[in-house]
């Protein structure tokens, strides 16, 4: 295990340093740095192209990149695959179901690391599997196929195997993408949540700003592969940058439940 | 307990009772009926058991020279192209892969037109046809990995690995038509091979592939979890700890071994490694843990099944195994898809 314990100055959770992504001729991202302290809710936004999944990708050592990402101290690429599987869970914004496999086969998948490939579950993969389900209340659905679930139930679902996978991180790359304003809130608060209770951090991509702005204790807005701001929502979500970067209109108002985002249409704002 | 892990057992169970099943009426229906009663006491009597033998002296040469062998055979090469059907569907997460998608059946067809061209009476004693055959499979399956492989070099994936296999298998079957064409006084002898036959079926062709099929199987029935992983996409399956490449050429190693010796033995017998695995898949669900084994029972069980059909319809005569496989496959398959349509 490669757990930081015991050290006097805790490293952070996640620590991405420089790192540059190439594909083919594009630069996708570009010496981009940053770290994510533990518990926390980091939301990676930016306009379309910014490069926001990508990043979430080269910290799943999904696509080789330059530079460094930490995980708890350890460089993720002297880890193991099955090493960083214990530490990192990825959910991509389209996740591939498989249809006719029950929503519990999908969730025991989350169990992978903990065991040897050709190896039978054992009782903890069976105790994670039931707790993720129960977290997610998807008992009641546990033996139907996934294709006969709705799309918020779908999102669930790869929830509840990102939980059984017993990460430390947490990467949603645009998580509410395939949902509708009521499902995505639902959802975002079930990870608020899951964030709170099972000691999970949070790195979620989230093109969304108003939910972004209520959701993510910290954000970071990527713009052309490059880090532009990061910081408290308050301090990035501000009508100038937002106007700079995104070229949207828009008002931001500071409340008890983060930063809310108003669109406006340009030349009407500051009624 | 709960439906889905129940259904593992019992369709286990339900494929090695249709296999037994097909077993005992492929070796007593024929041309000389024997009985299965007369068969099982015969057989017991040759293993030393103290009963008599009912069957006379040609019928116990009939059955443990023709028919076990042949049953045996049908078995083996229905249960081998059933089972790399599932895994080659499981490694290209697509339910239209079939075993002979990579080259196989292209390589296997060349190998067996060149030899029956230039060399119809083989060389020597070694069984020159089933030879050229595998070893074409392999060769076909190989041409394609590499291909994809350098094609794959930058991003790519499965993808670029099946349209490498449709190249190579267009490029071996144009040579073979050359070669075909070049010899056409062989060309009744090449079609009656690529319509796949069981007729040579005697022990020698059960001792020559049961060892690549058994090593083929073994590795198979392994990685049921394994594809299980895979069949959520190849970015989360390294998420979780697992490396696609690695297990797709290991799972495409041994299904193209096991797909190059049935094939050597049997030439081109269709649909079995297209169906069999999918009319699983609606009976057993999805996972390839159950898929694989249950493809494996229940394929040997169907081209016995055939093969029976194959050498009775129109005795003394034999239609090729390829043309009934397709004949009644097709419309029992078409029947499942309107039954079981849409649901779970």
């Amino acid at each position: 295990m490669t757990a930081s314990s015991g050290g006097s100055e805790e490293p952070e959770l996640l620590d991405v340093r420089e790192v540059s992504v190439a594909l083919g001729r594009a630069q996708v991202l570009d010496a981009v740095s940053l770290s994510v302290t533990e518990g926390g809710w980091t939301a990676v936004v930016g306009p379309n192209g910014a490069g926001k999944s990508t990043l979430l990708r080269a910290i799943a050592s999904l696509v080789t990149c330059r530079g460094r990402v930490l995980i708890g101290g350890v460089d993720a690429s002297s880890m193991s695959a099955k090493e960083r599987a214990r530490q990192i869970a990825y959910a991509p914004q389209v996740p591939l179901i498989p249809e006719a496999m029950s929503v519990r086969e999908y969730v025991m998948l989350g169990r992978t690391p903990y065991r040897a490939l050709l190896a039978a579950p054992r009782g903890a993969d069976h105790e994670a599997v039931a707790r993720a389900l129960t977290r997610l209340d998807l008992e009641s659905l546990a033996d139907r196929m996934l294709r006969t679930l709705s799309g918020g139930e779908r999102q669930r679902a790869v929830l509840a195997r990102s939980l059984a996978q017993e990460p430390r991180l947490l990467l949603l790359d645009e998580p509410t993408a395939a949902l509708d304003l009521g499902h995505a809130q639902q959802l975002l608060e079930l990870v608020d949540d899951l964030r709170r209770d099972e000691h999970l951090t949070v790195l979620s991509t989230l093109h969304d700003l108003v939910l972004a702005g209520q959701y993510a204790d910290r954000i970071v807005l990527l713009t052309g592969g490059r880090v532009v701001a990061d910081g408290a929502p308050a301090d990035v979500l501000t009508a100038q940058a937002l106007a700079e970067h995104y070229g949207v209109s828009a008002e931001v108002e500071a409340g008890p439940s983060g930063v809310r985002v108003h669109p406006v249409r340009p030349g009407r704002a500051g009624a | 307990m709960n439906v889905v892990q129940q259904r593992r057992p019992v369709a286990l169970a339900a494929a090695g009772a249709l296999l037994l099943l097909a077993l005992v009426a492929g070796t007593s229906v024929g041309a000389v009926a024997l009985s299965p009663s007369g068969i099982l006491a015969s057989l017991a009597h040759s293993a030393g058991l103290d009963v008599g033998n009912p069957l006379s002296q040609t019928q116990f040469a009939l059955l443990t020279q023709i028919r076990i062998p042949r049953v045996l055979l049908a078995a083996l090469v229905g249960g081998m192209l059933a089972l790399a059907g599932a895994s080659y569907q499981g490694v290209f997460r697509n339910p239209l892969a079939d075993p002979y998608l990579l080259g196989a059946a292209a390589g296997a067809g060349l190998g067996a037109t060149i030899v029956i061209a230039y060399s119809p009476n083989g060389i020597g004693p070694i069984a020159t046809l089933p030879m050229a055959a595998f070893v074409g499979a392999l060769t076909g399956v190989g041409l394609s990995y590499a291909l994809g492989a350098v094609a794959a070099r930058h991003g790519g994936g499965s993808a670029t690995l099946l349209l490498a296999g449709i190249a190579v298998t267009a490029f071996l079957t144009a040579i073979q038509t050359v070669v075909q064409q070049a010899n056409s006084d062989s060309l009744r002898q090449v079609y009656s091979w690529i319509l796949g036959q069981l007729g040579a079926g005697h022990w020698d062709e059960v001792r020559l592939v049961l060892p690549y099929m058994a090593v083929s199987t073994v590795v198979l029935l392994f990685a049921g979890r394994a594809l299980d992983v895979l069949s959520v996409g190849d970015d989360e399956a390294i998420t979780l700890g697992v490396r696609p490449r690695q297990v797709r050429f290991v799972v495409l190693l041994a299904a193209s071994l096991g797909t190059a010796s049935a094939v050597a033995v049997s030439g081109l017998i269709g649909f079995v490694g297209l169906v069999v695995p999918h009319v699983v898949r609606r009976l057993a669900g999805s996972s390839y843990r159950s898929v694989l084994p249950v493809s494996l029972l229940a394929g040997g069980a169907f081209l016995v099944l055939a093969d029976l059909v194959a050498r009775t319809v129109l005795s003394p005569a034999e239609l090729p195994i390829g043309v009934v496989t397709a004949f009644v496959g097709a419309p029992f398959f078409a029947a499942l898809l309107r039954i079981g349509g849409g649901s779970s």
